[in-house]
């Protein structure tokens, strides 16, 4: 079975989730491209989106129907082209609804989990739960006389321990997109020891289709990413501990959002971070990783007390991001969570103090937005974390603090063999994480 | 063409802001004036100047697509809704595609030279920012032969003048050309500057030549020409009196606040019919012909010029068709400065389609207030230097691949 024979019949389980739903978007356009392709137009595609209900597959269509015709009306130059033989589609909104009913028509979705068990190929993006994964694996996979291949979208489970656990020898792999899967450019490609050089191959290939940037990642809990993020969240976490004990908890999550967000010149903050993943998926990541990691306590009882309150973050259908540990407004930070008040306390009250508290940022500052594409950001970086030193201030400390235990955790990742190369470290952090510099670099060394 | 019969007159220019992209004010996400929002403003912009709509006789409107961006056909019957005053007047739409705006002024003159009006308010108006640009390129494509459409690029317009660049470029070089198709951008977007109703009024671009410059992209536009050689997608109106000296006199306007219209040229080539050399626009040069001769003047005693720049190579090959460079030196002619405001025949002073903007239907009339404002001295900011000697302006508007052409000269009444 070639590549696109073994595309022929796909499914995805956790289908209308967050990370399920871009997969299926982009695994039906690449299976719609092959089979639009002259040699390939009399062979029929199919892909199962399999979830547990029909309300959030209709949102799935819904998002499928938006997302694939943005993607038509950016490739109409290309498209035009594939369209060439239909004369009947004539302007580029004929061949723009052409596209978009092309690729839905690959999509057959469905709450009946065994369809997916007639698949060659399936994909599963479900919760970050073993016991689950295992059990969709058990109805769809394990004892399978076709055999198909799985790819795990899990971020941190290791993989050899799902082949074993599900029969799933040689025919496994972990596949790891980033949120959204549609945008973000980063695939942790994760081979157990048992992964066939077939399925290894496939993923490659499929990977280069998609136009991923893949780092490959060893099968080690947390791989490269959650390696990195669980732990640079932990960091925060225990700094909030630490200056919770001066001033009022919300000042210190405050505090410590600023200096990694403005002084660490990141995208987001590590509680905006936290927050935008989810604080359960964050908690689900760490139950997998502690437990199989001894002696480092990859566990974060802030976040479970939250959790516990149902303070969860995530985002809404649309896109926008639910309240966490911060409190948004049109997409701006408006409040902290205090979980003994249980309620938000506008930042406001105590930004003003807050910021004078952590000093100036050293000048000329450094924006992550203006900075993330400038090709000389070495210099303006190495003269702007270089000032820290002699700043004195408590966000010059923190930042310190910060940038240096995450180039530790980074160098760590290489010397425990989970990266190859602090290259693939960086690449994930650049890459995935959007960050302007990777955390294995000289600015903090 | 034989010279006019009467004396025909323009005065009263108004133009709208030209909206979209680049404007501070453009949201393409917020509810935005509609089209018969842009006919009223400038509508009105003109009968203020005029005494009112009791000294309208006639009105006429150009507009290219309406039907399909804004779903609205019956124009003509948009113009009462400018002033009350202009109901159960006589009105006519005209449509030729991106010359709808210039064949609405033919015939207004036509109605004043007919005798039928003494003073004929002329509209032109396009809406196009209701439909995003690769739809919007669905709808400007009729201004082609729709039977080409099929094998035509995505953006079927930039493909037809991509591959007459390539064909200029192959036969004449390659990068003397695109330096100046960049300068031709340079000049737009600085005349624009000085505008406050144009598209890149607050363009902060500081080296423009060199973004003119960057690579086109064939995998996502087109071969030879890249976003800085195109005109904008625009919403916008103008709107001008077309009058005979008893039009003006009624309305107590001197001549010398008005333009005479001392030439036309009007013609249209074979829709069905590739133009027989890419690297030429015969019908431009055509019209222009046939204008300067029904003016009796030469190309040497034009002060200024209004062309259709649609693409920046457009503008290039309008030089050479007007006459004011050989074929292959229009290149130079631009490089040498000679169309900059500062040069010997200063062209599109307020930013042309480029940096002015490109409403479709309304180009024609905003290129003739512009020549207005030029020759009887209410430029403003834009004011260039009229010279004594040669005092004539001209307005060259273009509809399609060089199919439907109006050339008017003017000189000030």
């Amino acid at each position: 079975m070639d590549y696109s024979e073994r595309l022929e019949n796909v499914a995805v389980l956790g289908a209308a989730g967050k990370m399920g739903r871009g997969i299926v978007l982009l695994l039906a356009m690449e299976m719609a491209d092959i089979g639009l392709k002259p040699e390939f137009r009399s062979r029929r595609f199919v892909l199962h989106a399999v979830d547990v209900s029909h309300a959030m597959l209709s949102g799935l269509m819904r998002y499928l129907r938006e997302q694939v015709q943005k993607a038509a009306e950016k490739r109409i130059v290309a498209l035009r082209k594939v369209y060439a033989d239909r004369a009947d589609l004539v302007d580029n909104s004929d061949i723009v609804r052409q596209y978009v009913n092309d690729v839905l028509d690959v999509v057959r979705p469905t709450t009946m989990l065994e369809a997916a068990a007639e698949s060659n190929v399936i994909f599963e993006a479900a919760p970050e739960n073993l016991d689950l994964k295992l059990q969709l694996f058990a109805r769809t996979a394990s004892d399978n006389p076709r055999q198909p291949w799985v790819f795990t979208n899990t971020s941190s489970i290791p993989i050899e321990e799902i082949a074993g656990r599900a029969r799933l020898d040689g025919r496994v792999m972990g596949f790891h997109f980033y949120n959204p899967p549609a945008v973000q450019k980063l695939v942790e490609l994760i081979r157990a020891g048992s992964t066939s050089d077939d399925v290894a191959a496939f993923a490659t290939a499929l990977c280069k289709n998609l136009r991923k940037v893949v780092v490959p990642s060893a099968d080690r809990p947390g791989f490269i990413g959650n390696g990195h993020f669980m732990r640079d969240l932990l960091h925060g976490v225990a700094e909030v501990d630490r200056l919770a004990k001066t001033m009022p908890f919300v000042e210190a999550v405050y505090s410590v959002n600023r200096v990694s967000q403005d002084f660490l010149v990141r995208p987001m903050g590590i509680f905006q971070l936290i927050d935008y993943v989810g604080l359960d998926v964050c908690q689900c990541i760490l139950a997998v990783m502690n437990p199989r990691l001894q002696g480092e306590n990859l566990h974060s009882p802030l976040i479970d007390r939250l959790l516990s309150q149902g303070v969860r973050g995530g985002q809404h259908h649309d896109g926008s991001q639910k309240d966490g540990f911060l409190q948004y407004a049109k997409g701006r930070i408006a409040g902290v969570y205090d979980p003994e008040a249980k309620r938000y306390v506008p930042v406001a009250d105590f930004q003003a103090a807050c910021d004078a508290r952590l000093g100036p940022l050293p000048q000329p500052a450094v924006l992550w937005k203006e900075i993330v594409l400038d090709k000389a950001k070495d210099a303006r970086l190495t003269q702007f974390f270089g000032a820290f030193k002699s700043m004195k201030t408590a966000g010059a400390e923190l930042a310190l603090a910060y940038g240096a235990r995450s180039r530790e955790i980074g160098l760590k990742l290489v010397s425990d063999g989970v990266a190859r190369d602090a290259d693939d470290v960086n690449q994930v952090l650049l890459t995935g994480f959007f960050h302007a510099y990777g955390p294995i670099n000289a600015y903090f060394g | 063409m034989n010279k006019l019969r009467r004396k025909v007159y323009m005065t009263a220019g108004y133009n709208t802001v030209s909206m979209g992209t680049g404007r501070k004010e453009f949201h393409p996400k917020k509810p935005r004036p509609g089209l018969e929002d842009y006919i009223r403003e400038a509508g009105q912009g003109t009968l203020k100047q005029v005494g009112g709509a009791g000294n309208i006789d006639e009105g006429v409107i150009g507009n290219f697509m309406a039907a399909r961006f804004n779903n609205q056909g019956n124009l003509a019957s948009l113009i009462p809704a400018i002033d009350p005053g202009l109901q159960w007047k006589p009105c006519v739409r005209v449509e030729g595609a991106c010359a709808s705006g210039a064949l609405a002024l033919a015939s207004g003159i036509k109605s004043v030279l007919a005798e039928t009006a003494e003073m004929v308010l002329a509209v032109g108006v396009e809406v196009q920012n209701t439909v995003k640009a690769i739809y919007g390129a669905d709808i400007l494509a009729t201004a082609g032969w729709i039977r080409e459409r099929k094998d035509g690029h995505a953006y079927f317009f930039p493909g037809k003048f991509s591959d007459r660049a390539g064909a200029y470029f192959e036969k004449y070089g390659r990068e003397r050309t695109r330096r100046a198709m960049a300068r031709w951008y340079r000049n737009a977007i600085e005349n624009a500057r000085l505008c406050p109703t144009a598209q890149e009024f607050s363009n902060t671009t500081a080296d423009l030549e060199a973004v003119a410059l960057s690579e086109p992209n064939p995998s996502t536009f087109v071969d030879y020409l890249n976003v800085f050689d195109c005109s904008k997608v625009s919403d916008g109106a103008s709107a001008i009196a077309i009058a005979s000296e008893e039009g003006l006199r009624r309305a107590g306007i001197p001549t010398s606040a008005a333009v005479e219209v001392v030439g036309i040229g009007q013609a249209e080539a074979d829709l069905t019919i590739a133009p027989p050399d890419p690297t030429r626009l015969e019908t431009t040069r055509r019209v222009v012909e046939r204008a300067l001769a029904s003016a009796g003047i030469t190309v040497g005693q034009l002060a200024t010029v209004e062309t259709h720049d649609c693409f920046s190579i457009a503008g290039i090959l309008a030089v050479e068709a007007i006459g004011l460079a050989e074929a292959g030196k229009g290149p130079d002619f631009v490089l040498d400065g000679q169309t900059a405001r500062t040069g010997r025949v200063p062209f599109n002073t307020t930013g042309g389609l480029i940096g002015w903007g490109h409403p479709t239907g309304a180009t024609g009339v905003h290129q003739a207030v512009t020549i207005w404002e030029q020759l009887t001295g209410r430029a403003d900011r834009s004011q260039i230097e009229i010279p004594k000697d040669r005092p004539y302006g001209l307005t060259v508007n273009m509809g399609g691949d060089d199919k439907t052409l109006v050339a008017i000269v003017y000189r000030r009444g």
